[in-house]
Parts: structure tokens; sequence; C-alpha cells
């Protein structure tokens, strides 16, 4: 019974994406759109019934369905396994997959390959699906390059337009970089432990005797893998540009969900990780430097996406920081959060985007809020929340972060502090300029302004009000989720009471938050500044606003090289190495027709070889003898 | 039942579709290909219930020359790889009117009797013959029925031709080496010879040279391209399909076993060698402007790891390696016949010309774009797996060659999808691009199918590979 119902869990949206696949012409885009939809609830609801069972019970299901690979004496089955950790990802995941497919019904109705849309969707579930409820890392890859791919084909969704697909074509391959990281990881367990089931590998280091270089080396590969995966230093730089796809991707893919894979995967093996001191520290300074880099780009960007893309980035540092700190579940706190308000800032985009007829750039905004009110005061909640202002679900996971971070060291704690400043200032930024003073696009766009449908702010709605009261699930006091995620976590991390230093770091950071609101006020709201042209922007700002040229530096250390190899490679070394070779035949043919010079038909010649071949013969006999 | 019924069917099967003329001559090789398919299945099915099907007939007696075949799992996979993509191979041709078609297709059935007797043979001289009667069909197929310029085209087949029968003749010179020592050509007699390092030394060579022109491995590729690109795509299809596995298999089966103790002392070099061609045939590919000769490339690069996977001397890079080969053999088939059905529409192979057909074609672009992400590898395709597994066992010998060899499936997806935009994305194009044909459906459906079925569960070719492939290891092993 259970094996059935967790089995429909994971091929319900598959069976979607099948459906909308080969009848995807045949039906009317709504009907695609509400079985897409319908097939992702389904898998929440039994989620939402595992979930329930596992809160009563305490017990998790784990089953092998089949053998899949052998390696030595390495066994690799398809097995899955549904515990706390699993469950709260599942949760999210279809839940708010639920929400951004109901939202999708509207936002592409009017694309004329809403069915295949849709079947990418659902496809995607059904990979995020199996890269959390793998009971071993190799069902986790499958999962994990399964998402990539659907990230791949999602970003090239509007696949006329090939700068778009070469977005595409970078976040599959960027992300293909951590997955040989991820790999190497993989075969260093595997020569460790013959195993790569989590709970196998745990029992394997409790026992001890584990070699800890070659541990820390796997580690180390592990979390490369997950750079790729959640837009990490040096490899986050295909997330801005995955913004190409359309929103409700932007929200689903690259916001609430795939990008949070590397923090699940470093908070399931968290007993390896916890052996490796020094790969910790690498991971909290890499996270660090991320958030502190990425928000000081959002801080003057012009694109509302790519505002947010920044911001996804900065805000997932911060949780990498608390991974490297060990502070898991504040870690799992903020991506719970963070899906909730990110979701919500991203549709809240879209719902705009669509409002304005494709319109990104904030320069050609203002003055929204009165048309669109339910997407303006969404989107306000939401930063709110993302600014960490009390008591929104933001403030409850950030602050978390910041405390560990005060009690790790002052200095993570500084920087994460300046990135949640900056955070502040550019959301803020963002909501002036979009909802506040004139409306500054054409007048074409000025007549058709409207509050999207419902389908577009019902999501809105839900998503908002989670932002509010996410937070309750590890308030001070209850600490729900850290009790919840104990049987996962191999070292049990301890809760804070509250006591004057908690409240004074609070109190830190709100203040903290509220210069960057008042900071983003004083220039956007009170002078009404609105960014310059793209030649206008001079000096630092215009480092700034190019994302410090790192794309430029990548494509010019990698991407030419590689190039120019490949061309010197085709135009040189290949027809010369041909010549070489073939002109072994040509010696060969040289060589024959000396040769045949020798047989002239001259009887003469003939007899006098004949005659010094008897020489040679007899020679060599008296010399042998 | 023995296996010689299956040479015997396709050998009949040549001179029948000779026979039925120019009209017919397609349909005839399919039935033929399909009827030795179906045998193939049979003597499997005996196999595996624990018959014995080889076979060991004295055939001269001076020389002690003997027609011996025989039949393990290992060679059977292969055998079924190359009964399965015959008939897949000629009914990718339907459709399609070729000149001469009697010829074609006799030839086409031919080679696939040579090759399927080069798999199958256990008597070195019996198993020479085989090698070099499949060279003689390929080079009529590209010579008579390639595409290109003529003169150009006789040059690079007669080159081809040349090369890979230039290296076999050292290997003949080997086996006769082998034939002094051991009085005898017969498989087992040579895995039982005790040869000194420096006589294994010289052996490994000659074998080597044979197979390195043949798989190929660098720096003996220089035929490959221009024959892949010339080779009307059923040609290029038996060529990368399967006749570049007769290289990877004899490294198995003959090679390694024979002289394993050279093996060992020049692993660093030949497996370094074998991931050089995959950095290199990835890099190459990058910038091909020739959709065929890129495939090319990715070929190259692809056997290279396989090669790497065979002479780590791991039991797991062996086997890793024949499920890459088999994988190999069904995806590379599935990426040229996407390069041909693009061809029978736009004449050309430019890929500066092509772009925007999946507007017009989005049937065909969803089944082309599952075949290449099989290329690269994705997890749940049959690729995957030999490839996860050749990986693993690099990682084992040296962490440098994991991460080089691992470099492949970046490249690869650099370069894939690459060709991929170039080709199928973008602009819808101006010339009209129509729908894929059931025939081109069922082809490349029967591929991905068996792609993804095995990629989730490899299991019943492991079962069937394990046992001899842990015999020959062994072999390996104790003569070291």
């Amino acid at each position: 019974m259970e094996t059935n119902l967790a089995l429909l869990l994971l091929l319900s949206p598959f069976v979607g994406f099948l459906f909308n696949t080969f009848f995807g012409k045949k039906i009317s885009k709504g009907i695609a759109g509400v079985i897409g939809t319908l097939t992702v609830l389904f898998s929440f609801l039994i989620t939402i019934c595992f979930f329930t069972q596992l809160i009563q019970s305490g017990k998790n299901f784990e089953i092998s369905l089949f053998d899949w690979i052998s390696v030595g004496n390495l066994q690799i089955d398809f097995g899955i396994v549904l515990d706390q950790l699993s469950l709260l990802w599942l949760l999210f995941v279809t839940g708010i997959g639920t929400l951004i497919h109901v939202y999708s019904i509207s936002y592409m109705h009017e694309d004329e390959n809403m069915a295949k849309f849709f079947a990418y969707l659902n496809l995607f579930i059904f990979f995020m699906i199996t890269l959390v409820i793998g009971n071993n890392l190799l069902v986790m890859f499958i999962g994990w390059e399964g998402v990539g791919l659907c990230s791949y084909l999602l970003i090239g969704f509007w696949y006329k337009n090939q700068a778009y697909n070469d977005a595409a074509k970078k976040a599959f391959i960027m992300n293909r970089i951590g997955d040989l990281g991820f790999l190497i990881g993989i075969f260093i367990l595997a020569a460790q432990f013959s195993t790569l089931n989590y709970s196998e590998i745990q029992l394997a280091i409790a026992s001890g005797k584990v070699n800890t270089t070659a541990l820390g080396i796997a580690a180390l590969c592990l979390f490369i893998g997950a750079t790729g995966k959640s837009a990490q230093m040096p490899l986050y730089t295909w997330l801005p540009d995955a913004m190409a796809g359309p929103t409700p991707v932007s929200a689903l893919i690259h916001a609430a969900t795939m990008v949070t894979a590397g923090i699940f995967m470093i908070t399931r093996l968290n007993f390896l990780f916890d052996l490796t001191p020094e790969i910790q520290n690498v991971i909290a300074i890499v996270g660090v430097i991320t958030a502190v880099l990425a928000a000081s780009i959002g801080l003057l960007q012009n694109d509302i996406k790519k505002v947010l893309a920044y911001s996804t980035v900065s805000q997932l540092g911060l949780m990498f920081l608390a991974l490297g700190m060990g502070a898991y579940t504040v870690a799992v706190f903020h991506v719970i959060t963070h899906a909730f308000f990110k979701a919500c800032l991203f549709l809240g985009s879209g719902s705009v985007i669509h409002a304005l007829h494709g319109e990104q750039d904030m320069r050609n905004m203002g003055g929204l809020r009165k048309v669109m009110p339910v997407t303006f005061w969404t989107m306000l909640i939401s930063t709110l929340a993302i600014a960490g202002i009390f008591p929104f679900a933001g403030f409850w996971s950030k602050d978390e972060i910041l405390l560990a971070a005060f009690e790790h060291n002052k200095i993570l704690w500084f920087l994460a502090s300046v990135a949640s400043i900056m955070t502040a200032f550019y959301m803020f930024r963002l909501m002036y300029l979009t909802f506040f003073r004139e409306f500054r696009g054409t007048e074409e766009q000025r007549k058709h302004l409207h509050e999207s449908p419902a389908l577009i702010t019902m999501p809105l709605v839900v998503l908002a009000l989670l932002a509010t009261i996410g937070g309750i699930i590890n308030l001070p006091g209850s600490f729900w989720l850290n009790h919840y995620l104990e049987p996962v976590l191999a070292t049990k991390h301890h809760a804070h009471s509250l006591g004057t230093q908690e409240f004074m770091l609070m109190g830190v950071a709100l203040a903290g938050a509220i210069i960057g609101i008042v900071w983003a006020y004083a220039k956007y709201l009170k002078q009404g500044f609105v960014p310059k042209e793209d030649d206008a922007i001079s000096g630092f700002n215009k480092i700034i606003y190019n994302k410090y040229y790192i794309d430029e530096v990548y494509t010019a250390l990698v991407v030419s090289p590689i190039n120019a190899i490949s061309n010197f490679s085709r135009e040189t070394i290949e027809p010369q190495l041909s010549k070489l070779i073939f002109s072994l035949g040509t010696a060969a043919n040289a060589i024959g027709s000396q040769g045949r010079k020798l047989q002239n038909g001259n009887i003469g010649l003939y007899l006098f070889m004949f005659v010094l071949g008897i020489c040679a013969i007899i020679i060599y006999l008296f010399i042998a003898q | 039942m023995d296996v010689s019924i299956l040479l015997l069917s396709l050998l009949i099967g040549a001179i029948v579709t000779y026979f039925s003329g120019d009209k017919l001559a397609s349909k005839v090789a399919l039935l033929f290909s399909l009827v030795s398919f179906m045998l193939s299945l049979n003597i499997l099915y005996s196999y595996s219930n624990g018959n014995d099907v080889s076979l060991v007939r004295e055939w001269i007696s001076l020389p002690k020359i003997s027609f011996a075949l025989l039949a393990d799992g290992f060679s059977l996979v292969m055998v079924l790889l190359t009964t399965i993509l015959t008939p897949l191979i000629v009914f990718s041709s339907f459709g399609k009117s070729v000149e001469n078609a009697k010829k074609f297709y006799a030839l086409v059935l031919f080679m696939s009797f040579a090759m399927t007797g080069t798999f199958l043979a256990a008597d070195g001289l019996l198993y020479y013959i085989f090698w070099e009667l499949a060279l003689i069909p390929i080079y009529f197929i590209a010579l008579v029925w390639g595409n290109g310029d003529i003169e150009e085209r006789k040059k690079d087949v007669l080159k081809f031709f040349i090369y890979t029968l230039a290296g076999s003749l050292f290997m003949l010179v080997a086996f006769a080496y082998l034939y002094t020592k051991a009085e005898s050509f017969l498989l087992q007699d040579l895995y039982k010879l005790n040869l000194s390092f420096q006589e294994q030394t010289w052996i490994f060579l000659a074998f080597f040279l044979a197979y390195a022109i043949k798989i190929p491995i660098i720096p003996f590729h220089s035929w490959q391209a221009n024959v892949y690109q010339k080779a009307p795509t059923i040609g290029t299809m038996l060529l990368s399909g399967i006749m570049l596995k007769m290289g990877l298999y004899s490294i198995i089966r003959w090679q390694l076993p024979i002289a394993p103790q050279a093996a060992k002392e020049y692993l660093p070099i030949l497996v370094g060698l074998s991931i050089a061609g995959v950095i290199y045939g990835s890099i190459l590919a990058l910038r091909q402007k020739d959709l065929k000769r890129l495939l090319a490339y990715s070929s190259l690069a692809h056997v290279g790891l396989i090669a790497a996977g065979c002479y780590t001397l791991t039991i797991d890079g062996i086997h890793g390696a024949v499920h890459q080969m088999i994988a190999h053999g069904f995806v590379i088939v599935g990426l040229f016949f996407a390069a041909e059905i693009i061809y029978r529409r736009y004449n050309t192979y430019a890929i500066g010309e092509l772009g925007g057909i999946r507007s017009q074609a989005p049937k065909f672009t969803s089944l082309f774009l599952i075949v290449v992400v099989a290329s690269v590898g994705l997890p749940g395709t049959y690729n995957f797996v030999g490839e996860f597994t050749v990986l693993y066992s690099l990682s084992q010998i040296n962490i440098w060659f994991v991460i080089l060899g691992g470099l492949t499936i970046i490249l690869g997806a650099y370069y894939m999808l690459k060709m991929f935009q170039n080709v199928m994305l973008g602009e819808t194009n101006s010339n009209s691009f129509s729908e894929v044909t059931i025939y081109e459906t069922i082809t490349l459906v029967l591929i991905i199918s068996f792609l993804l079925f095995f990629g989730l569960y490899p299991k019943p070719i492991t079962d069937l590979v394990h046992p001899s492939l842990n015999e020959i290891f062994s072999t390996i092993n104790s003569l070291k």
C-alpha cells in the first residue's frame, strides 16, 4: 500500500508529462493546464498523507524498487526514502509547484505551445521528486541531472530567440561542471564505503575507521556539485541569464525549488560534512562571499527579474553560510521561507510584466500601485519578508543565520549583515521604481494597464500569506523545525534560548534592514531618482552594473581559449597529422617505384645480382661456422 | 543449433538479396536481417538455458586452422548488437531510393556477416579473415554510394582502406608468431601461452596498431572524419555503430588476455592516450561546420572513453566499456540517422545553412533531442550506465584520469547542445522542412526505447556478459 502510494506520488507528474506530450495538441490549452496542475496537486495530497503519518508514528518509509547499476562489489538499486527531510522538501516542492501550475494556466494561455510548457513543468516536478525521494546518491543524481535538463528546456522555451537558447545552453553546461564534481564525489564515497545509500554511509561513518582525507576530498567535490546547481561562486553566472525563461519557470525552478537542491544534498549528507571542518569553512566563506557579491550586483540592476535573480543567488549564499557553520536546520528554515517569499516576488513580477506586455525594465514602470493592488500588496509583504522585517517569515530565518554567524565568526556575521542591508535596499528600490510615483511607460501601455486575473492573483495571495506567517514553523521557543529534523541530523544543533545578546542582535538586524529601506526611500521615492540610461552609467557603478565583468572574464579565460584550440586543431593539427601519416604511404610508394627500376629486363644486371647473392650466402655460412 | 547458423543466414541473405533485383532488394535484405535477428534471439535463449552453442571444426590441417566459433555472453551481446542494428539500419533507408539497390543491400548484409564472424571467431586466422573481410564491403559502399566529389572520395576511401589494411597486417604477423609458439591458432591455446615480457610487448604493439586504427585511438584517427563524412549514411552507421566495436571487442577478447603483462606495463600510456582522444575529439567537435564530421569527432571522443575503460585492466572498466559499446552503437546510429533525415530534406550537412527546424517539425525535434541527451549520458539513458562505470574505474586508478576523462560530460554537453541549437532552434527556416515520415519515426523510436529501457534496467545485459567477462578477467590476472 505504502509502496504504491509512494510510486503514485513519484509518477503522477510523469503521467501528466506523458499525457501533455502525446495528447497536448489534441486538447484545448485549458485542459492541458488543468491536467498538468492536477497531477502535481495529487502528489501534494499524497505527500500530506505521508507527512501526517510520519508526524504520528515517527517512522520512515524506505524501500528498494529494483536493481539498477552494479559496479564491482557495489550494487546500486533504485530505492526511495520518505523521511523527515525528503517529506519536508516534497511538501514545498509539490505545494508551491501546484500554485505555480495554477498561475501558469493563466500566464501562458496565449502561448501556442502551452501543452508543451505544462509537459516540461510536470517533467521537472517528476525529476525534482526523484532527486528528493532517492535513498542513495545515484538516484539523487538522476533527479539532479533531470532537473537540469528541464531547466534547459524551459529557459529555452521560446526557442526562436537565440539569446534565450544561449542562456539555456549556458545553464546546462555550467551545471555540468558542477556535476563532474558531484560524480567524482560519488566515486570516492563508493570506493570508501562500497555503498551509496545514505543510511548505510551514515552507519559506516558512525562506526569510525574512516579515511578523513578521502572524505574531505569527496565533500569538496560534492560541494562543487552544489555550487553549480545552487548558483554559488564561481558557477553562479548562469542563474541571472536563466531569467530568459517564462516567469513561472523562474519562480518555480530558479528560485523556490531546483536551486535549493545543493542545500538539500549537503543537509542530506550532514554526517559527512560534519567530519570535515575545513570543507565546512570553505562552504561558509563561499556562501558569504556569494551573498555579498550578488547583493551588490542587485543594487543597480534595472531588469526587474534580474534584480530578483541576483537576490536569489545572494539568499542562497546565506543558506550556504548556514550550512558551512553546521547549522543545517537554519539553512533549511531559510530555504522554506525563501521559497514562499521569492516565489511570490517572481510571480508578482510576472504579473507586472504581464500587465505591461513583456516590459521588464523598471525604468519604464512606476505608479502601478493603484492599478494592480493585489500584486502590489502581496509583493510588498514578500519584500518586507525578504528584507527581514518583524514579524514576517524572512525575519525569523534570516535572524537565525545572523545569530549563528555571530557566534561562529564576527567577520562572517558582519558580511552577512552587509548583504542583508543591501537586500533591503535593492528590494525597496524595486518596489519604489515599480509601484510608486508616476507611470513611465508608453501611452499605449498605460491604456492597457490592469490587475491580473484571479488565477494569477490567487497564488500570490496564498504565497504572501505564507510569507507572513511562515516563520511559525521555527519560532524561538517552540523550534518545531529543529525538533522535527533531529532524526536526520547526526549532531544536534542546539536551539537558541532568547537572551539579551539574541535580542540585541535581532535589534541590530532589524535596524540594518530599516537603514536599507530608508536609504532606498530617500533616493527613489523622495528624490524620485530614476536610473540612468545604460550609456550614461559610469565609474564604479558601471562596473557593478556590468556584474563586475565576470562573464567577460570567463569568456576570455575559458571559452575563447577553448575555441581557439579547437580552431587550431581543426585547421592545423588535423591536416598536418593526416599528411604525416599518409606520407608513410607515399614513402612506401616511392620505394616501390625505385625497386621497380631494378626489374628492368636487363639480363646482365640479373646475373650480376645473382652472383652477388651467392657470394653473400657463402660468406654468411662461413661466418656462421 | 549453434551460432554458425547466424553466419549462414546472413551470407545466404546477401546472395539472395543480390539476385532479388533492385526493386525487392531492400525488403529482402530486411527480411534476412530480421531472420538473423530472430535466430540470434533463439541462440541467446538456448545459451541462457545452459546449452553449448559454440562450434569447433577442423578446417585446414596444415597449418592447423580450425573453424572455431565461440559463443559466450560477451560475444553474443556483440552479435546481438550487430543483428539488431543491421535490420534497423536497413529499415532506416526505407522510403529512399538507392541506385543499384541489389548490390548495395547485398554488401550491407555481407558486411554484417563478416562482422558477426569477427565477434564469434575463436581461431586467430579465422578471426583475421573475418576481420579483413569486413573491410571490403564498406570500401565499396563508401566509394560507390558516397556523397561529395568523386575524386576526393576515391582518395579518402582508398586511404582508409590501405591504412586499416596496413594496421591489420601487423596483427597477422603477430598471429604467425603466436602460431610458431602454440602450434595452433585457437584462442584457448593462445591464452595458455607463456610468453616472455618482450614477446608480449611486440605482440601487444602489433595488435595495438590494428585496433588503434580501427577504433580509432588518436593519433591514428586521420581516416575517420573524411570517411564518415563521405560515406552514405548507412555506411557511416555500419562503421560507427558496429565496425569500430570490432576493435574494442578485440582488445578485450584477444589483446589483453594474450599480452597482459605488456598491457599492465604500459597502462598509464594506454589510458592516457585514450583519454587524450576523449578531450581532443571533443575539442575538435566544437567548431565543426559539417554535421557528419561533428558527429564523427563526437564518436572519436566517446570511443576514447571506452578504450580507456578497457585499458584500465579492472573488471569495472571492462564491464563499463562493454555497456558503453552497446549504448554507443545505438546512439551514434540514431545521431547519424537524424543527420540523414535533415539531409533528405535540405540536401546539405553544412550546419551554417541549417536552423529553425523545430517550429516546422516538433516531433522530429523531440526525438532528436532525446538521442542528443542520451549521447551526453544523462542518467536514465543507457549511455550513463557505461559512462558512470568507466569513469568509476578510472577514478580507482588515478584521480587525474577521472578528472580529465570526466571532461567529456562537460565538453560533450557543450558541443552537442551547440550543434542542436544551431541545427534545430532559432527563427523558422525559410526552407520548408517536412515532419518525419512513419519509417523515420519508427527507426528513431526503436533506438530511443532501447536506450531508455536499458538505461533504467541494464541488469539483463549485465547478467549476460558478467560471467564471460569475469572469465576473461581472471585469464588476464592469472597471466600477469
